[in-house]
């Protein structure tokens, strides 16, 4: 095979591999701001999660016990996030501070009680399978180590991220629970004159978003890397949410943001194989800057909820 | 002033609120270490001990305290004119790199060479927040997504700086020592001489402090806490800031040009946080390495200055608390064999309660009947 072909390959592959925690996490972010909620504290939900995840599938010795364990755990904080933002008016951004520092600390002093005092666990004997391995290798309908393989036979968390992109906009767009969403984010005063129930569309979206985030969480820990450990996650959650705005907080746009952000660290591992270093570190800044580039250029024309971050009292009126 | 004017301002003023939320983190972080089967009692005093039991471990509490408490100035400032500066982090790199590169190329006397390496590295980090201040004015975009790219992008860009062969030692991943001339220490030569030496080991207080790293940085610290609340407090600057922070339109149509004290916010504080870098490299590390990660020094100055309630003097106070609880809190793990990130659970705990107003106001109101 054509060297160039598989070195395509091997950055496609890296892209989708890298990009699949921060699509989880970003869609968590959407659907929370959708309703109005910021959450800042999708760092600290996804570095739960990633911890939750790997901790249930070191000892359940099961992966998909671990994801769904982990999207919980990170529910348990958008439920923390939910109480304080919707039920006691709390600044929501110093709350998602909160939840930042307890969604790690809570990780890591957990960790060290299971794992004899290490911030990190143990490698899982099983990762999140590559469903589609069958169809790879000596003998097979595609040879391994191809550019079909590296492109293809990714885990199964990356296929559900992208299944998951689609539900979120389906729902959001195609639905009367999404029409619901959006229109609390956009106004939730009109919302509850209609008889929408804010108080409980908000809680539903702010849950949502952390169990979101424990996912993409755990398709850091237990897909892209066999354990959890206190440097995994470190910013993701915060690219994650820059991604969602990049989108202009829709899934789709969520979507190519991170495809982006996966793109930078897949062409940086790449050319840190080949030995080129020096470009590393600025190809690694470049989608940070290319972010900053496109938010000026979304200039007067505003695209985030209307009523983002705006506190809703029914006692007001 | 009355006793219970006193006590109004205490229990309803937002004095009053932090420290019920302090109380209310300790409360909670007391209970996590229950069920997790420790005694909190126990540990709690393992922390008070690993803060307080020699001069030694109260000389590093304030060595930690000290960047703590600048960038929660920095957040702090930001905050007042009504910003939310997540960018201290980015600033607090841009001017630990710049202090570093100025620290190391630059030969002047030392009476120069320290308050050049500071300007230097208040310059940066002022531009990188006047940055996020500008886009936020000119473009309307928000300061904490664009804080949020900044600080990767000043990552990056000081991981890249240590590739350079005239900066960086190659192969270590670390930059060359600063000069002698552009280090805080406190008697850093003397100590290694044989005079320094002997008088470590026959002086017990005094000896015993000059066994940490003891630096200028937190009369630094200090001084800029000073400044802070006497140009927010006593200036026309001050004034304006604080009316945009208030009421923005209102602001305006007093006459006070928003756009342009938005930049100015955001470039004293990204100035302030670009100083804690300066003087954590200029006084403890001498040296700049590739971060793997972030720090954590410009996070850690959200939670200082939202537990300070955004003022000079409430930064250093809880820039203290969290020092001490970093440095205390780490050594429960020997101690008692409690995880010490118990500590994050509290401070957590704490930003949660601060942000929640409304729910302690409650709580009050329920006691009373």
């Amino acid at each position: 095979m054509e060297p160039i072909i598989q070195d395509l390959g091997f950055i496609i592959g890296t892209t989708l591999m890298y990009s699949t925690p921060l699509i989880f996490t970003s869609l968590g972010g959407v659907i929370t701001e959708r309703s109005g909620v910021i959450n800042i504290g999708l760092e600290g939900m996804m570095y739960f999660g990633a911890f939750a995840g790997a901790a249930v599938a070191y000892f359940s010795q099961d992966p998909w016990l671990g994801l769904l364990c982990a999207a919980l755990g990170g529910a348990f904080w958008g439920l923390i996030h939910a109480i304080a933002c919707v039920s006691f008016s709390a600044e929501q951004i110093v709350s998602g501070i909160a939840i930042n520092f307890l969604g790690a600390g809570s990780a890591l002093f957990i960790s060290r009680l299971l794992f004899d005092g290490a911030t990190q666990t143990l490698t899982v004997a099983r990762k999140i399978p590559q469903p589609l391995d069958f169809l790879f290798g000596e003998g097979k309908m595609f040879a391994s180590s191809g550019f079909t393989d590296l492109v293809f036979n990714r885990f199964a968390t990356v296929y559900l991220a992208f299944f998951l992109v689609f539900v979120v906009w389906f729902v959001l767009y195609k639905t009367q629970l999404g029409m619901r969403v959006r229109a609390v984010g956009e106004n939730p005063e009109a919302a509850n004159t209609l008889g929408i129930n804010v108080t409980r569309i908000r809680y539903g979206a702010v849950i949502m978003s952390g169990f979101f985030a424990g996912l993409g969480g755990a398709a850091m820990s237990i897909a892209v890397v066999s354990r959890f450990s206190n440097t995994l996650i470190s910013g993701h959650g915060f690219i994650a949410l820059a991604a969602m705005i990049f989108g202009k907080w829709k899934p789709q746009g969520a979507l190519v943001a991170c495809l982006l952000f996966g793109a930078a660290k897949g062409l940086e591992i790449f050319l840190g194989s080949k030995g080129v270093p020096v470009a590393g570190d600025i190809l690694a800044m470049l989608p940070y800057v290319l972010t900053i580039i496109i938010l000026i250029g979304f200039v007067g024309k505003t695209t985030a909820p209307a009523a983002i971050g705006k506190i809703f009292d029914k006692g007001d009126h | 002033m009355t006793g219970t004017k006193l006590k109004e301002l205490f229990l309803k003023g937002p004095f009053g609120l932090t420290l019920i939320s302090i109380l209310l983190g300790f409360l909670v972080g007391a209970i996590v270490l229950l069920i997790a089967g420790f005694n909190p009692a126990e540990a709690y005093w393992a922390i008070l001990r690993g803060i307080f039991a020699k001069p030694k471990y109260v000389s590093y509490v304030i060595i930690y305290s000290t960047p703590l408490i600048i960038t929660g100035l920095s957040v702090a400032f930001a905050l007042r004119t009504g910003l939310f500066n997540i960018g201290a982090e980015g600033q607090f790199i841009v001017g630990a790199m710049a202090a570093a590169i100025a620290g190391y190329f630059i030969q002047l006397p030392m009476l120069l060479h320290v308050p050049l390496c500071l300007f230097l590295a208040m310059s940066a980090g002022a531009v990188w927040g006047g940055l996020a201040g500008h886009i936020k004015a000119r473009f309307g975009v928000h300061e904490v997504i664009s804080t949020i790219m900044l600080n990767w992008i000043a990552l990056y860009l000081s991981n890249w700086s240590l590739t350079l062969q005239s900066f960086g030692k190659q192969g270590t991943g670390k930059s060359h020592m600063i000069q002698e001339t552009a280090r805080i220490d406190l008697f850093g030569q003397w100590k290694i001489t044989e005079a320094g030496i002997e008088f470590i080991r026959s002086h017990k207080v005094l000896g015993d402090i000059l066994k940490s790293p003891v630096n200028l940085g937190i009369i630094f610290a200090l001084l800029f806490a000073f400044l802070m609340w006497y140009i927010l407090n006593k200036t026309t600057l001050g004034y304006e800031l604080r009316a945009v922070g208030f009421n923005p339109d209102a602001a305006e149509y007093g006459g006070i040009n928003v756009k342009k004290s938005i930049i100015t916010s955001m470039s004293i504080a990204g100035s302030l946080a670009g100083a804690a870098g300066a003087l954590q490299v200029m006084g403890v590390g001498h040296k700049i390495a590739k971060l793997a990660i972030m720090e954590g020094y410009g996070f850690d100055g959200i939670a200082v200055a939202l537990i300070g309630n955004n003022t000079g003097p409430g930064s250093v106070f809880a820039g203290f608390l969290f020092g001490g609880l970093k440095y205390g809190g780490a050594k429960i793990q020997d101690a008692v064999g409690a995880p010490t990130e118990v500590i994050n659970i509290v401070v957590g705990t704490i930003i949660l309660f601060v942000a929640m107003p409304k729910l302690i106001q409650m709580l009050l109101k329920f006691r009373k009947g």
